[in-house]
């Protein structure tokens, strides 16, 4: 019981004009995770410069490369900035936004793809 | 104050969002890096989703990057992607040495903040040389230049284009006095190089009106982009330097706590990830 609630009360002060308590849970097996982080990136980049000389269809290329972009941005976020370990609806404040960016590729790449139609067409 | 809102704190129920304690169950100033790192996501993604508008609108015209960044320090071969991937290895090692810094501060081990963050420095300053001299590169462009006709087409000469020699895509000989069309075609028919001649005047590298390597959007957009993060990560060496000095002369010792090295650690992932977009849609795409 002690021990739990010695747990719940770790942490420190700020120190500055809001004097907040930050509740810090330390776990050592954090640099394990910062390394293995370390080489899943390391990997996913020399497989990306490795098949990018392969005899792949520029399109499959360019969905592989997009996806393994977002994988990497994923250990980035979650690991390297402790998204995973922070509270879900900080998380969720975090990244909805981003469903307007997903619109907005959308919308541009139309636009531009029609543009481009236009000319082979007319001129 | 201080003690009052101690006392708060102290006094404050369990439930998240009841008052007295933060509900994400982060400091407030974590919390504002968070939201204006979002702010900046934003910007880059409209900085590169206009460069994706800009290319699909020329897509038939639009450069290879296999052919513009082929330099490597002491190399004379086109090496393509390798020197990029350097560039990437360096940041993404900067980053595992400030997310080291960070634990480190989680240990309360200052000696080991020092160390972690003065190699994150190290790093940062190797990632704005190798940019620099990306851009130098660039900038001075190819020995031969290009030629550039009187409607701004840029034709360029068979050595500068290597992805269509050999490689995965035949092993077609292309001739010396040929020329390669800006939509990527090989022009050897004798009388129509000479036509192409007559129109035009050389250039060479690229600055934001003309562009040797093709379409002049590439290299504004490459420009902006690439200078737009190499600002942030100017801006990040800067700030990650004055932490250093600040863990040297024992702030945080007396402070009690290493949050700021977490704020700024916040911002140089950031930095990283902006690059892993950077990186796959300027130059493996």
């Amino acid at each position: 019981m002690s021990e739990h609630h010695n747990h719940e009360m770790h942490g420190y002060y700020t120190g500055d004009i809001h004097n907040q308590f930050v509740p810090e849970h330390y776990d050592p097996k954090n640099r394990s995770v910062i390394w293995k982080t370390f080489w899943i990136l390391l990997f996913i980049t020399i497989g990306e410069v490795a098949i990018a000389f392969t005899s792949l269809s520029k399109e499959l290329l360019m969905v592989i490369f997009i996806v393994l972009t977002i994988v990497k941005a994923y250990f980035i976020v979650a690991f390297f900035m402790h998204l995973k370990h922070e509270k879900l609806s900080l998380a969720y404040c975090i990244l909805l936004p981003f469903i307007l960016i997903v619109y907005l590729i959308a919308m541009s790449l139309t636009e531009a793809n029609y543009l481009n139609l236009w000319d082979l067409i007319f001129k | 104050m201080a003690a009052e809102a101690t006392l708060n704190n102290e006094n404050s129920n369990s439930k998240p969002w009841g008052g007295g304690v933060s509900p994400f169950g982060i400091s407030w100033g974590k919390m504002m890096m968070w939201f204006f790192l979002v702010s900046d996501a934003f910007t880059f993604s409209s900085l590169i989703i206009a460069y994706g508008a800009f290319r699909h609108r020329h897509t038939q015209v639009w450069p290879t990057a296999n052919d513009v960044f082929t330099h490597f320090p002491f190399v004379h071969e086109h090496l393509p992607l390798a020197y990029v991937g350097l560039m990437t290895f360096i940041l993404i090692m900067s980053s595992v040495t400030m997310v080291l810094a960070v634990d480190a501060g989680h240990r309360r081990d200052n000696r080991g903040v020092a160390i972690w963050l003065g190699l994150t420095v190290i790093g940062g300053f190797m990632f704005v040389g190798s940019q620099a001299w990306e851009w130098y590169n660039f900038i001075t462009g190819t020995p031969k230049g290009a030629l550039i006709t009187n409607m701004g087409e840029v034709y360029r000469f068979p050595e500068n284009a290597p992805s269509l020699h050999g490689g995965a895509h035949g092993h077609t000989a292309i001739p010396d006095w040929a020329l390669i069309s800006p939509d990527h075609k090989v022009i050897s028919d004798k009388a129509e190089v000479e036509r192409i001649k007559s129109i035009s005047k050389p250039i060479k590298g690229a600055n934001l009106v003309n562009n040797e390597y093709g379409h002049p959007l590439f290299a504004d957009f490459f420009f902006f982009i690439t200078g737009f993060h190499g600002f942030h990560v100017f801006s990040g060496v800067v700030i990650n330097l004055i932490i250093f000095f600040n863990v040297l002369s024992g702030v945080y010792v007396r402070r009690g706590h290493y949050e700021h090295i977490e704020k700024t650690g916040l911002y140089w992932h950031f930095v990283d990830l902006v690059w892993v977009f950077v990186f796959t849609f300027f130059y493996l795409v």
